[in-house]
Parts: structure tokens; C-alpha cells; sequence
């Protein structure tokens, strides 16, 4: 019985969180709401990604109303995917965040931050799980409005701007979308995902159709920072809280790219969308433009947030490459980078956000990192492996999910494709070695703090991402199992 | 009545939403971009509401002589965008505030005058 209605918790439990959080004003409460909150979600998460991968999709009628009259909730391969790694980073998250916003937040504000976290994740749980596009329009406001909180009550007043500048962009970007929704609803009468793509068959390529693929092409690639869109991201990571910019960077463009992979695969018919519009063109020449300059930039950047910031909008290529090679293993790739940079940059933002807690700056710059190998032993260890992840190192997450982009690339014969994937990964050696260098080879400057990790608490959770860095080098069968399923879903089209 | 005409609501849609992205990209006043922001949203409203009207419609209630409906759908839809869109607004102008308590400016080019000014 209560099983049921998992589908419908899993989004009204951290939206209930928030105004409870609220009203009991109390910072050590709204942690442990949060991190409840959190735990739960994963669990909830796994058991309807385990239960769709058992028997189907899941489809649940909100209020009763049958879709597609009413709101549907719906969670299948891809959806489940993704509602996985979102609560997974949130559970990671959660438990580093008491002593992270202890010190970066002013102690009257702590548990409005507490209750914007959990807006925000369900907001982004509820823009995977709706199948009603307009829906999803509200989630996704929730969950930016939520984000652009976040990001404002950084330490340093550069926060208020770039989260002004993210809320400029991301506005626009969420009300391209809804011109395209609203394109698309006047062609067909429908706001329900399954069945507008149903509808739209039959209306073909009208140019109000093709209007609003534009529109939320757009609109979403805002959301997602494909470049070049991208320019908000490196400050918004960059000046927010650690444990929002760890949170944000692990989760909030990799639920746009899902609603791009929606979009492109299950409402819009794919054969025509990439057979007859340039599609596959643009994304690779964005993705690769992407890659290169994004990786380039952080090669040069000094502030190391914004560097791993850069290396963000980089590996957002990656994911929309996969979606521009469209094929079986390009799109397990991208669905599959989802969750592994999800994991290994959530894993750096949380301990980049340890470095700052000890080294009691509001920054942290390349030179900055002299001698953390002394100081933090773990952190600076775990700076490696992630690094490495990112690279795309064999025994590490990133490997996989690039394996699968490069064998996508062949699968199409584009060779210098192949060669670009290869070229940007040695980019990024570049700029991790970077980090490595200064942490490891350099000396600590005279008078620098003495040895000491993070607290406790938080340097498990860190390490804890670290792990699972090295994890999803190994153990694929979520990973690449649950992202080949909804890569299959995507390509067989509807339902 | 010609194409051009029967289709006014569309063109005043459109106008008004290159006139929201216009303040928006060319104004530096972080005031005046929100209201490009809420003209841009604005022209959204009318896009899902035009159509939605019927002359002589009623509201959607059945009832003895009443034969033509508006479509009641897009008129909900526009009630929860704009409800969106005053929250949006509202946390804008409570962001431009902090930044003029910051900064004392609300100029973009100042705004970057005083943080370049920060790192040298």
C-alpha cells in the first residue's frame, strides 16, 4: 500500500522538509532533518530503480487524475538513473554540510541554507520523476530559485553577483523553455510527455514544432551550461558555500542534461530530429568546442574552484557528445557520465570545501595548495584519485563512461572525434597536475597551519565519494548496466 | 482581415519578448535587466493566453445555453508561471539589494570596476 506511493514521496518528503525546517528555526534540527531527509530519498531512489528494472516503468496518477488529464509521475530506466545519483550525492552531502556551513555561513542564516538545500533537491528529484512537461517547468524553477540561494549566501560578496548573473541566465533559460512547451502544448492539446510525443507524430514538422525544439534546446542548454551558454558556471561554483557548489556541481546540470535526453529521445521523434536537422552536427562541433576551450581555460586559472569550474563546462561536453553521436554505447556513455562526474566532481567540490575549513581562507588558489600533502595527507590524496577519475584514468569512474563515448565514436567511424576525446583527456592531466603538483612537490610556505584534516564527519563523507570514484572504475553494474537499460529506452523510442 | 492582423496578439507577444531580451542584454542598471526579466516573462503569459480565448466563450461550467468554453487549462498554467514569476522578481530585487549594500552601486560596470579593484 505505502509502497505505491514511493513515487510521490520521494519528491514530497524534502519539500516538506523545507517549511518545517523553517518554522522550527533551529540549525542542529535542520541538519538532521536534512540528512533524514537525504537518506531517505536514496532509499526510496533505489528501491524504484530496482523495482523498474525488475518489472517496467512505474507510473503513478497524482490525486488520482489518470494521465494524461492529470499530472503523471513516472520513473523508468532513465529517470531511475538519475534520481539515484541525485540522492546520492544529497546523502554524501548532507552529513559533510553541518561543519562546512558552520564555517562558511553566519550562524543566524544556517538553517535557511538547511531548508534551501532541501528545495533544491526536490526540485531536481521532481524534474526527473514528473512526466508532465509543464511540471517539470515548476521543478525546475524551485530547484534554481533554490540554487540561486545557495550560491548568494557564499563568504565573499562576489557570490551576490554571480548568483544574480546565474539568476538572469537560468530564468531565461526556463522561460525559453516554457515558450517551447507552450509551442508545443498549441500543437497538440497536451502536456503529458508520453503522450504529447504521441501527438506530435501526427503533427509532424510544422514550424511551431521545430520553433519549440529550438526554444528548449536553448532554454535547456542554458540550464545545463553547454557551452556557449556556459558563462555563468565557473563564478557560481566557483563563490558558493562548499557544500552547494559541491552539491550543484554533482547534480544540477546533470538533471538538465536528462531533460535534454527526454526531450530529444522520447518527446520529439529522434529519427527525423537527427536524420533531417543538423542536430548531430551542432552537438559535436558545441561538445568538442567544449572540451577544448573549457580545458584550455582551466589550465590557466588560478582560482582552483574556478578551475575545477571550467574542467565542469568541459565535461559537460562529454556528456553532450554522446547525445550528438547518438548511438547505443555513445548515449551509455553520456548517461553513464551523469553519475561518474556527478560522483568525482561532487567528491573534489567536498574537498576543496575541507581545504578551505582549514586553511580558514575564503578562496583557494593554485599556490595556496603548497604543501597539503603535509598538511591534509587524506584530502590531498583524495584530490589525486579524483583527479585521476577526471582524467579519465583506467580503474576510475571517468575511464568508463569515456570508454564508452570513444567506442560510440567509432561505432560512427568519426575518428577525429576519437582523437578530440583523447587530446581534451591529456588537457585535463594538465590542469589536475596542476593541483597535484602544488600539493604534493612544492614546499608549505613558512608559517602555514599545522597538520590537520578536516573534522571528522566530513572527511569521511569526502572520502566516501572518493571511494566511490574508484568504485565505478570496477563495479559497472549499475553504472554502465542501469545507463546501457536507458540508453536502450531512449533509442527504441516511446514507452 | 488580412494574415498579419487576425494574428495581433502574436505580434505584440513577440514584441514585447525581444523587447525583455533587449533591456535585458543592453541595460548595465542590474534594475532595469529585471525588468527586461519581467517582459520577457510577461510576453509568455500572453502566448499561452491568446489562444486560449474564445470570443464568446464562457468558463468551462455546464450549464443550459451555454454552448462555447474557453480552454480553462492554459489559464491555470499562466496562474502558477506567474505566481513563478514573482518569485523570481522578488528574489532579483532582494539580490540587487545585497549587492548594493556590498557595493554601494547597482552598475554593472562599476560592479566589475570594484572587484577587479579587489584583486590587484
Amino acid at each position: 500500500m505505502m509502497l505505491e506511493h514511493l513515487v510521490v514521496l520521494q519528491v514530497v518528503l524534502p519539500l516538506m522538509a523545507a517549511p518545517v525546517i523553517v518554522l522550527a528555526r533551529h540549525r542542529g534540527f535542520a541538519w538532521l532533518a536534512t540528512t533524514a531527509v537525504s537518506y531517505a530519498c536514496l532509499v526510496i531512489a533505489v528501491a524504484l530503480a530496482s523495482r523498474v528494472a525488475a518489472a517496467g516503468p512505474i507510473s503513478y496518477a497524482i490525486g488520482n487524475w489518470p494521465p494524461p488529464w492529470g499530472i503523471e509521475y513516472r520513473v523508468d530506466a532513465l529517470s531511475g538513473f538519475v534520481l539515484v545519483l541525485v540522492s546520492l550525492t544529497a546523502s554524501f552531502v548532507a552529513p559533510y554540510a553541518q561543519r562546512s556551513i558552520a564555517a562558511e555561513v553566519p550562524a543566524d542564516r544556517q538553517y535557511l541554507m538547511y531548508a534551501m538545500y532541501c528545495l533544491c533537491l526536490a526540485g531536481l528529484l521532481g524534474i526527473t520523476i514528473t512526466g508532465d512537461a509543464f511540471n517539470l517547468f515548476v521543478f525546475l524553477e524551485i530547484s534554481s530559485l533554490a540554487t540561486y540561494v545557495l550560491i548568494a549566501l557564499g563568504p565573499r560578496r562576489k557570490a551576490l553577483v554571480a548568483a544574480y548573473q546565474y539568476m538572469l541566465m537560468g530564468t531565461v533559460g526556463a522561460t525559453f523553455y516554457v515558450i517551447g512547451v507552450g509551442l508545443l502544448y498549441l500543437m497538440t492539446g497536451t502536456l503529458n510527455l508520453a503522450d504529447m510525443a504521441m501527438r506530435l507524430q501526427a503533427v509532424g514538422e510544422l514550424r511551431p514544432v521545430l520553433a519549440a525544439l529550438a526554444f528548449i534546446t536553448v532554454g535547456i542548454g542554458l540550464k545545463l551550461a553547454l557551452f556557449p551558454l556556459h558563462q555563468w558556471l565557473p563564478n557560481a561554483y566557483a563563490y558558493a558555500p562548499s557544500m552547494a557548489a559541491a552539491f550543484i556541481a554533482a547534480t544540477a546540470t546533470k538533471v538538465s542534461a536528462y531533460v535534454l535526453l527526454r526531450f530529444y529521445f522520447t518527446v520529439f521523434d529522434p529519427v527525423p530530429l537527427f536524420e533531417r536537422l543538423p542536430t548531430r552536427e551542432v552537438f559535436l562541433a558545441l561538445s568538442i568546442a567544449a572540451m577544448v576551450t573549457a580545458s584550455l581555460v582551466a589550465v590557466f586559472e588560478q582560482d582552483v574552484k574556478r578551475l575545477f569550474a571550467y574542467s565542469s563546462v568541459a565535461q559537460i561536453g562529454y556528456i553532450t557528445l554522446g547525445i550528438g553521436l547518438d548511438n547505443q554505447a555513445s548515449l551509455t556513455g553520456s548517461i553513464a557520465h551523469l553519475l561518474n562526474h556527478g560522483v568525482t566532481k561532487g567528491a573534489i567540490f567536498v574537498l576543496l570545501g575541507a581545504v578551505m575549513l582549514r586553511s580558514g581562507a575564503i578562496s583557494v588558489t593554485v599556490d595556496s595548495l603548497a604543501g597539503l600533502a603535509r598538511r591534509m595527507p587524506l584530502t590531498a590524496f583524495g584530490l589525486v584519485v579524483a583527479g585521476l577519475s577526471l582524467i579519465g584514468v583506467p580503474g576510475t569512474a571517468g575511464f568508463i563512461s569515456k570508454w564508452y563515448l570513444i567506442v560510440g565514436a567509432m561505432d560512427r567511424g568519426l575518428w577525429w572525434v576519437v582523437a578530440a576525446i583523447v587530446a581534451t583527456s591529456l588537457i585535463a592531466v594538465a590542469y589536475v597536475w596542476r593541483v597535484v603538483e602544488a600539493a604534493y612537490l612544492r614546499p608549505a610556505p613558512a608559517g602555514a597551519a599545522a597538520r590537520a584534516e578536516a573534522p571528522a564527519g566530513m572527511l569521511a563523507a569526502a572520502l566516501g565519494m572518493v571511494v566511490l570514484c574508484v568504485y565505478f572504475g570496477f563495479e559497472t553494474s549499475f553504472s554502465v548496466g542501469g545507463a546501457r537499460d536507458a540508453a536502450q529506452l531512449l533509442l527504441r523510442g516511446l514507452r | 482581415m488580412s494574415e498579419v492582423a487576425a494574428h495581433y496578439s502574436y505580434w505584440v507577444t513577440i514584441f514585447l519578448m525581444i523587447a525583455g531580451m533587449y533591456i535585458l542584454i543592453a541595460r548595465g542598471n542590474l534594475l532595469k535587466k529585471l525588468i527586461g526579466l519581467a517582459i520577457l516573462q510577461t510576453s509568455v503569459y500572453l502566448l499561452y493566453i491568446a489562444p486560449a480565448k474564445l470570443i464568446g466563450g464562457t468558463a468551462p461550467i455546464v450549464a443550459p445555453g451555454f454552448e462555447l468554453y474557453s480552454n480553462p487549462l492554459p489559464h491555470v498554467l499562466i496562474l502558477t508561471a506567474i505566481v513563478v514569476g514573482v518569485a523570481t522578481l522578488a528574489l532579483g530585487l532582494a539580490l540587487v539589494a545585497r549587492i548594493r549594500e556590498a557595493y554601494g552601486t547597482v552598475e554593472e560596470d562599476e560592479i566589475l570596476q570594484r572587484d577587479r579593484a579587489d584583486e590587484e
